[in-house]
């Protein structure tokens, strides 16, 4: 296997494990775009979206319906977190907000686990399991509908917020509160919507995920702090920003664990990956705190 | 705007209720069946008298009850069984069992407990963590304990109250390397999850493998909540090995497993007996068909030859305990198995319940169990061989065992 062959298999790789990274963080984006929260029970909802896709097909329905089954329930999940958990807050902090999100992540990850146990689940893969070949490199087909998931995300997301009414009034919600609600802007049903939409786009990431990678009640917390790091790498609140900073943080991963150990003459062990790309992200946000695709935010007096 | 709320409440309470009732559905309970005891030979006599206790320490609940479950109803089916069949010493067994909630702080006080109440031994706990602080406590109080946990320094110093019967990672990696002397492969990479089991067996690797002048092409590690392989699979491809040897438990094996198939890692690859499980094919799916592993012959039991010595004992065990609970034991229910009669048996070879009585004999034990043959000796408390293990191959999503 020469060199060149490897580094295809990294940048491949990378690739595949940074769009999930990407994907997590645009759920995030969009409810920090609506609401100016960060929600740290979004990883808990992609982690729903899987395993309650599992558990519906042990219960013998045919996988299209459980995938669309879940994904709904989890849509459910996502408007009850509202509800229940942000809604009857007072809004004055931002931060009060966010704790109760990291709160509501405790109760999904302690509900999953005695509901459906500690042990790892998996799906039967969409397409088969014969390897896509690139070159020499291969890549499971399942990573490609992963991929697909995230780019129709992006581009659904995106469009969303720049040419529908809907998605314009929900970024004016973050913009100013107060002065949304003066032009007529149901903030609540705002609130509501941003909540269910990123909890579809976890909710899919995580059923499509399942067949790959498996998924076990403890994961979200893990999806939840890659995502927001690719969300705040991207440039927090631009959703293609989002995808663009994962798929950054993948393979930087996964060029530090291949090519590392060999650069440094095994000074510095490739189990230290995800260090390296964890440096690398807050260099980049030390020479530029807006994050790759951000825009300097200019806030008046 | 109150009817939409109410809408909307009812819409979320509809679907968590569905979500609820979808995803509730535990594995169908088995009711307890009577147990189809073994045919009475004569009517026994009844036990009499002050009831003999052991005590048992297990992860019942928590992180660990895969392990501390079926341990218990081992041990509870078993002393059922033996009451049934005159109890020990003419006396009615007692198992008490304490649930350590998988933390090693439950299994201290639990063992507190049970010395207190005066057991004669005490069997168990179900992990590592919780038995070393246990070792001390019960070399301390004098009581013996047969621990069902394979952590090498369990027995390693030995202690003299301290026992163990799972199998050892030095026994499970030596049984690798004779596969892979046999079919003279000299280059193999590994790749071991980074906790103590991993290490514990890639230490051993490398022993073996320097002893036996097998050389190690690359050594990767991964996280046990790792996702994604494909980076370490790519260096070991580069390093030309003939065979893979992976050290580590569910999930992430059956990923490496899947993963070496996805970038063309086209060699024989060799797992620990820590996957000698259902779950672990299942993840795997496919791709575990032509894994290779040491595994104990409990799982196994079926194809095992008919003058098998331990065919008998293993499809006694493995019928009761299916018929009781409905699916068939688990490796560690084993380990319950072979705790328990050690400890019964010494009980018996001792002629009282007397603990430092009951610990010379358990030094003098020689036992056919479901982990192999056990024969303990001062220097070794573990007393298993490498004969403890079967080799095992998955073809068709079943282990076959290989002659």
């Amino acid at each position: 296997m020469s060199l060149t062959d490897q580094l295809v298999q990294y940048l491949v790789t990378g690739v595949s494990i940074g769009v999930v990274y990407g994907v997590v963080g645009l759920g995030l984006t969009i409810i920090y775009n609506a609401t100016g929260i960060i929600n740290f029970a979004q990883g808990e909802f992609v982690m729903l979206g899987g395993m309650g896709a599992v558990a519906l097909v042990n219960v013998g329905l045919p996988l299209p319906v459980a995938v669309a089954v879940a994904v709904a329930v989890v849509t459910g999940v996502g408007l009850a977190v509202e509800r229940l958990a942000i809604r009857p807050l007072p809004a004055t902090s931002i931060m009060t907000l966010i704790i109760a999100t990291i709160g509501v992540s405790l109760v999904l990850k302690g509900g999953a686990k005695l509901l459906w146990g500690r042990e790892a689940v998996i799906l039967p893969p969409f397409s088969g399991t014969q390897p896509v070949r690139i070159g020499t490199a291969g890549i499971d087909p399942q990573r490609l509908w992963v991929m697909a998931v995230a780019v129709l995300s992006v581009i659904g997301v995106q469009s969303f917020f720049r040419y529908t009414l809907t998605g314009k009034a929900m970024q004016a919600c973050a913009i100013n509160r107060a002065a949304a609600q003066l032009v007529g802007i149901n903030i609540n049903r705002m609130v509501s919507l941003s909540f269910a939409l990123s909890a579809v786009v976890a909710a899919l990431a995580g059923v499509v995920l399942t067949p790959v990678t498996m998924m076990r009640y403890s994961q979200g917390t893990t999806f939840t702090l890659t995502g927001f790091l690719a969300a705040v790498v991207g440039g927090l609140g631009n959703s293609l920003g989002a995808v663009v900073g994962g798929i950054m943080l993948g393979l930087l991963e996964s060029l530090a664990g291949g090519f590392i150990d060999p650069l440094t003459g095994g000074m510095v062990s490739s189990g230290y990956n995800k260090a390296i790309a964890l440096a690398v992200a807050l260099l980049i946000l030390w020479l530029r705190p807006q994050g790759l695709l951000g825009r300097q935010k200019k806030e008046a007096l | 705007m109150k009817s939409t709320q109410m809408k909307m409440l009812l819409g979320v309470v509809t679907a968590l209720a569905i979500a609820v009732v979808l995803a509730g559905c535990p594995p169908a309970k088995t009711p307890q069946q009577a147990l189809p005891l073994p045919p009475k030979p004569t009517p026994v006599a009844k036990p009499a008298g002050e009831p003999i206790k052991i005590g048992a320490v297990f992860s019942v609940t928590g992180r660990s009850s895969p392990l501390g479950d079926p341990e218990k109803k081992t041990a509870l089916m078993l002393e059922e069984q033996v009451n049934d069949q005159g109890g020990v010493l003419g006396r009615p067994l007692e198992i008490i069992i304490k649930d350590d909630e998988s933390v090693p702080d439950g299994a201290v006080k639990g063992a507190n407990d049970l010395i207190e109440q005066g057991v004669v031994a005490i069997i168990g706990p179900s992990t590592t963590p919780s038995t070393m602080p246990l070792k001390e406590i019960c070399q301390e109080a004098g009581v013996p304990l047969i621990a069902c946990a394979a952590g090498k320094a369990i027995t390693d110093p030995v202690a003299s109250y301290v026992f163990a019967v799972p199998q050892t990672n030095a026994l499970a990696v030596a049984k690798c390397f004779e596969y892979l002397e046999k079919e003279g492969i000299d280059r193999v990479a590994s790749i071991y999850v980074a906790n103590p089991y991993g290490e514990d067996g890639q230490n051993n690797i490398k022993a073996i493998a320097a002893e036996k002048g097998i050389k190690i092409v690359a050594t990767e590690t991964f996280g046990g909540d790792d996702t994604d392989m494909t980076t370490q699979l790519t260096k070991i491809k580069a390093a030309k090995p003939e065979a893979l040897i992976c050290w580590g438990t569910n999930p992430g094996p059956a990923l490496i497993t899947k993963q070496a198939k996805t970038i063309g890692l086209d060699v024989p690859i060799l797992q620990s007996h820590g996957v000698a499980n259902q779950k672990f094919i299942e993840l795997a799916g496919e791709a575990a068909n032509g894994v290779q592993l040491p595994a104990g012959r409990l799982i196994v039991w079926e194809q095992l030859p008919d003058d098998d010595p331990f065919k008998s004992l293993l499809e006694d065990f493995a019928t009761a305990y299916e018929a009781k609970y409905g699916t068939a034991p688990n490796t560690f229910a084993g380990h319950a198995y072979d705790a328990f009669w050690i400890a019964v048996n010494a009980i018996e070879t001792a002629g009282e319940a007397d603990r430092a009585k009951v610990r010379d004999a358990i030094e003098q034990t020689e036992f056919m169990g479901t982990a192999g043959e056990f024969k303990y000796s001062p220097e070794d408390h573990n007393g298993l061989t490498l004969d403890a293990f079967v080799w095992v191959k998955i073809v068709d999503g079943a282990w076959q065992l290989i002659k």
